[in-house]
This record gives C-alpha cells, sequence and structure tokens, in this order.
C-alpha cells in the first residue's frame, strides 16, 4: 500500500475584481480535498483580493488545485521565508508604502523616513520587486 | 533690500553667510516676515532626489594597442549597450539601456534587473566594469575586439551629463482600470488602489525658483553626491505650464539639464534603480542653491506644500493615449498626508522620490556653502522663461508614403 505523499504550503493568491465574490476557495475543498488555514485576508470591494493560506493535502490535489487556480485567474505566488530590508541601499522613498498588504511600511510624518516593521511582515513578497531600487530582499 | 551673488560669495569666503534649507525657511519666515528674513538670509538651498530617466554619464576609454575605433561600432560596459556614434573612444551610456539579451517585457511583468543606470552605480562606486568593443577595423585603428576590465579611474573622462532632470512638478499618476499597471510611475494598484508622486514639494530646486530668476547656465549645484553644474534648460522644458497666483506651476513646468564629473561623486546619490514592467533608470541626487537676491526671491523661496499643486492623471487610459484629462488636483500637503480624495473614493498616496533624502541634500549643500567649499556661481545665460513662449510639442505623425 502507497501513503499519497502530502503537503503543507503557505501561499499568497491575488484575485481579480471578477473573482472576488466566486466560491473559489469552497471548490478547493469540495473538489480538491484540501485544508486551509487562512493567515490574511483583504478584499476590499474595488480593488482585487489578496489572501494568504496554508494549503495542506496530497501533492497531487494541490498541484491540480493550484493548475485549477491560475487557470481561473488567481495569481498564486508562494509565501516566502523571510523578508528583510537592505538599509544600505533604501532611499526612503516610499514607494512600497501602499503595495505592502498589512501596513509594514510607514512614513514618519516629520522626518519622511520610511520605518520598516518586520514583525508585521507576513513575507509575500510583493515589495521585492515594486521596491525601484530593490531594496527588499528575500533570506534564504 | 537687494544683494548681488558676488556680496553673498564674500560672506562665503569669511564663513559668515547664512544659509538655510528651502524647509527652515519657511519657519523663518513665518517668524520674521519676508522683509527681515530676507535681510538675514544670504542662501536657500535645495534638494531632489528621485528617478531620473533622461540621465547618462559619456566616457572617454583611453587609446588600446594597437588602436580600436568604436564609434560606428558596437560597445558594451557589463553586457549593458553604450551609444558609439561618436569619435574612436568616446562613448555615452544611458541610463535606461539594457542587456540586449534582457527579457524585456517577455514575461509581463520584466524585473529589469540591470541597466545602464546599475553600471554607473557601480563606476561610481569604484568597482571594476567589463568591457566589451566590436569595431570594423581600419588602417588607423586595426583592432576589432577587446574584452578588458575597465574602472573609473582608468579613463580619462567620465562625465555625468543629464538631458532632463529636476522636473518642476510632476503628475500623481493613478489607475482607473481594472487591472495592475506597471509603469514608470511605479505599480499602480486597480480602481484607483494607489496614487504615486515624484516630486519633493517645498524643498524642489524649481518649485523654489519657479520663474527662473536665479538659476541659470552655468548654476553651480550638488550633483549625485559631488558638485555639478546647470548645463542648459532641460529637454520639455515647458515654462508656459499653466501656474499658480504665486507662479508656481501646476503641471511639468521648467526642466534642468546637469552635467558634472562623475570621478567626485557618490553611489549614495547615483542609484541603479528597475520599475517593474518598465525598465532601469538612475536614482539622481540634485541640489541647487538658491541666493536670496531680493524679497521677491525670498517670498518664492518660502513656498509650502499647501501651496504646490500637483494634477491627478490617468495612466489606464489618459496618459498612454495622451489625452489631456486630468481627474483633480491635490496640493503636496493632501499627498504627504497619506490619502487623497479622487471621485470620492479614498486613495493612498506614496512617493517615488525620497523627501528625508532631499532634506539631505539640502543640508550637505548647506554644510558646504558655510564651511566656504561651495562658492556660488553667476548665470551666464538665462533659462527660458514664461517670456520665451516655449510650449512643449505633441509629435504630429506625417505618412511616409506621398501621394501621386
Ligand atoms: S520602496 Fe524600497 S527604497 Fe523605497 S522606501 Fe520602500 S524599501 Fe526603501
Ligand atoms: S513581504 Fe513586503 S509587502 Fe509582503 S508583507 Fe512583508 S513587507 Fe509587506
Amino acid at each position: 500500500m502507497t501513503v499519497a505523499k502530502t503537503v503543507a504550503r503557505k501561499v499568497v493568491l491575488r484575485f481579480p475584481h471578477r473573482l472576488v465574490d466566486k466560491p473559489i476557495i469552497y471548490r478547493l475543498v469540495k473538489d480538491y480535498d484540501l485544508q486551509f488555514n487562512i493567515l490574511k485576508a483583504s478584499v476590499t470591494p474595488e480593488e482585487e483580493g489578496l489572501l494568504i493560506l496554508e494549503l495542506s493535502g496530497s501533492k497531487k490535489s494541490y498541484d491540480d488545485a493550484v493548475r485549477y487556480l491560475t487557470g481561473v485567474g488567481v495569481e498564486l505566488q508562494p509565501l516566502v521565508k523571510d523578508v528583510f530590508r537592505n538599509e544600505e541601499r533604501c532611499t526612503h522613498c516610499g514607494a512600497c508604502v501602499t503595495i505592502c498588504p498589512v501596513d509594514a511600511f510607514v512614513v514618519n510624518p516629520k522626518t519622511r523616513v520610511v520605518d520598516f516593521h518586520e514583525t508585521k511582515c507576513i513575507a509575500c513578497a510583493l515589495c521585492i520587486n515594486a521596491c525601484p531600487v530593490r531594496a527588499m530582499e528575500v533570506r534564504l | 533690500m537687494t544683494k548681488s551673488i558676488a556680496e553673498i560669495n564674500e560672506k562665503i569666503a569669511k564663513g559668515q553667510a547664512v544659509v538655510v534649507t528651502a524647509e527652515e525657511v519657511i519657519d523663518l519666515v513665518r517668524k520674521k516676515g519676508t522683509a527681515k528674513a530676507a535681510k538675514e538670509v544670504d542662501v536657500v538651498t535645495t534638494g531632489t532626489f528621485g528617478p531620473m530617466c533622461s540621465s547618462g554619464a559619456y566616457f572617454n576609454l583611453g587609446h588600446s594597442q594597437p588602436r580600436i575605433k568604436a564609434g560606428g561600432g558596437q560597445v558594451y560596459l557589463n553586457d549593458v549597450p553604450a551609444y558609439t556614434g561618436i569619435a574612436a573612444v568616446d562613448i555615452f551610456l544611458g541610463a535606461t539601456a539594457l542587456p540586449d539579451d534582457d527579457p524585456r517585457n517577455r514575461s509581463h511583468p520584466g524585473e529589469f534587473k540591470y541597466g545602464g543606470g546599475h553600471v554607473i552605480e557601480e563606476l561610481v562606486a569604484g568597482n571594476d566594469v567589463r568591457l566589451v568593443v566590436n569595431a570594423h577595423g581600419t588602417d588607423c585603428y586595426p583592432r576589432r575586439k577587446i574584452e578588458t576590465w575597465i574602472n573609473l579611474q582608468s579613463m580619462n573622462e567620465a562625465v555625468l551629463f543629464n538631458i532632463r532632470n529636476a522636473y518642476q512638478n510632476y503628475n500623481v499618476a493613478v489607475n482607473l482600470g481594472d487591472r495592475t499597471l506597471y509603469t514608470y510611475m511605479g505599480v499602480l494598484k486597480p480602481r484607483l488602489g494607489n496614487a504615486n508622486y515624484s516630486t519633493s514639494g517645498q524643498l524642489s530646486p524649481l518649485f523654489n525658483d519657479p520663474y527662473y530668476k536665479t538659476i541659470g547656465v552655468g548654476t553651480r549645484i550638488f550633483l549625485g553626491g559631488g558638485v555639478g553644474y546647470v548645463a542648459w534648460h532641460g529637454t520639455q522644458h515647458n515654462p508656459g505650464a499653466l501656474r499658480t497666483d504665486k507662479g508656481v506651476p501646476r503641471r511639468g513646468g521648467g526642466t534642468l539639464a546637469v552635467i558634472g564629473d562623475l570621478k567626485q561623486m557618490s553611489p549614495r546619490w547615483l542609484v541603479g534603480t528597475s520599475f517593474l514592467g518598465y525598465g532601469a533608470t538612475l536614482t539622481v541626487g540634485i541640489g541647487v542653491p538658491i541666493p536670496i537676491l531680493s524679497e521677491e526671491i525670498l517670498e518664492y523661496a518660502a513656498v509650502t506644500d499647501e501651496e504646490i499643486i500637483a494634477p491627478v492623471i490617468d495612466y489606464f487610459e489618459a496618459y498612454p493615449q495622451r489625452s489631456p484629462e486630468v481627474l483633480g488636483e491635490v496640493t503636496y500637503a493632501q499627498l504627504k498626508s497619506g490619502s487623497i480624495k479622487i471621485k470620492r473614493k479614498q486613495v493612498p498616496t506614496a512617493s517615488l522620490s525620497s523627501y528625508s533624502r532631499a532634506v539631505e541634500i539640502a543640508t550637505t549643500l548647506k554644510g558646504w556653502i558655510k564651511k566656504g567649499e561651495f562658492r556660488l556661481t553667476e548665470p551666464v545665460a538665462p533659462l527660458p522663461g514664461v517670456e520665451s513662449g516655449i510650449i512643449i510639442k505633441p509629435m504630429q505623425e506625417r505618412p511616409l508614403e506621398k501621394e501621386g
């Protein structure tokens, strides 16, 4: 008897507006037999939806579910381990402030210095390529 | 009250000049009034630190043995192509140049990790850079190929020459569409998800001298951490832009072309930059000193973020289609508050230009002047002003096929 290989992955899902009210997570459970843990969800009525999940189940159903998700137009990105800021490189422009879904970047209203609150960061990696000088890095 | 630049320079030489930043002058004028403050203050220093695409540098590589004529051939610096359409070993490297094999936007949005701006940053940092030259070979320049390491010190001239920097004002970019946009104004989230702006407002050089009364050709400036000069007005200089009652442009406005010896600049103030889905560029630090020659000039230099207005432009439809539609106007004070209201929606704002580093530039320049290390220059020619009647022209396309 072979035991199906199981996986548990943390992933960032980005939904375009048209999918926000579709029962996608329900299908992950029902059709693909995955279990999920919501780590963070933000769906504002006028923007795209953002969901950070831990998905677990058999490797095969996980792979099928990923195919299903990307097929319907959900952008899927694995959650990286740890994100940090290269302090030497950061210019404190502030471009990351509206990119981060959990407000880990805060502009000091007086000095305009951009503080990075590492403890808030959920390592979704959205800021990595959005930072114009690429000061945000993934620790491997 | 009037002063001359020569008088101010005498005070600088004696270490007696009163120098304040464009931020400090605001409080000073509030406390003392314009007349008194104008008498006291000799120089107001400004600063800006943001991505500026029309930047680049020219180099003289020195002659190899045997000689090679790069002119008309191909030159690469760390795989980034430079322009060779000039003499044998002179080349120009633009900030937005990309390696031939960069995937660009083939898989959208492209990352644009390394381009001309990054090469400039590495050179300024003192790093060795891989030079490859392919040439056609001539009787006087027989060599056809060179591959070697070079650095800034091994070159004869290395000159930063930016043909458009320090835009007087700039658009606030938003996205009315339903997909994320990847632009030179950063990542714009759909349905007014964010609003990006890119000037240092009350600290920005041309906001503090809106009619170019002191800044002209030959003005000595802080450039990339060293000393540079205003070479000319920048491309797309548009003095005829719509202005407020106090003369502050409410649209793009004026620009500067600047030049300076790259060898004395620093990688802290010339930073290779990558706009996701758009391209590579260079973030440039510029600071311009404004001599307070009269009360009027001080009044301009005391401009505040509340008095500076920028247009909000949709980058989904209006900008790419060059439609003149402006969604609204906002002040820099509103932009810096963290959100603005557009179409009855509260939209979070973000800056692409670093205000805190602009403060650092203005403060550094202030220090140089106070220590007597930096003298002011008399412009040798003015920048075209409102009276020039210059208004930027769009392209008029004409079919290449002639009829009949
Ligand atoms: S976008 Fe990058 S450089 Fe700008 S403040 Fe954020 S981390 Fe720093
Ligand atoms: S990875 Fe970047 S965008 Fe994502 S939560 Fe952390 S700081 Fe915010």
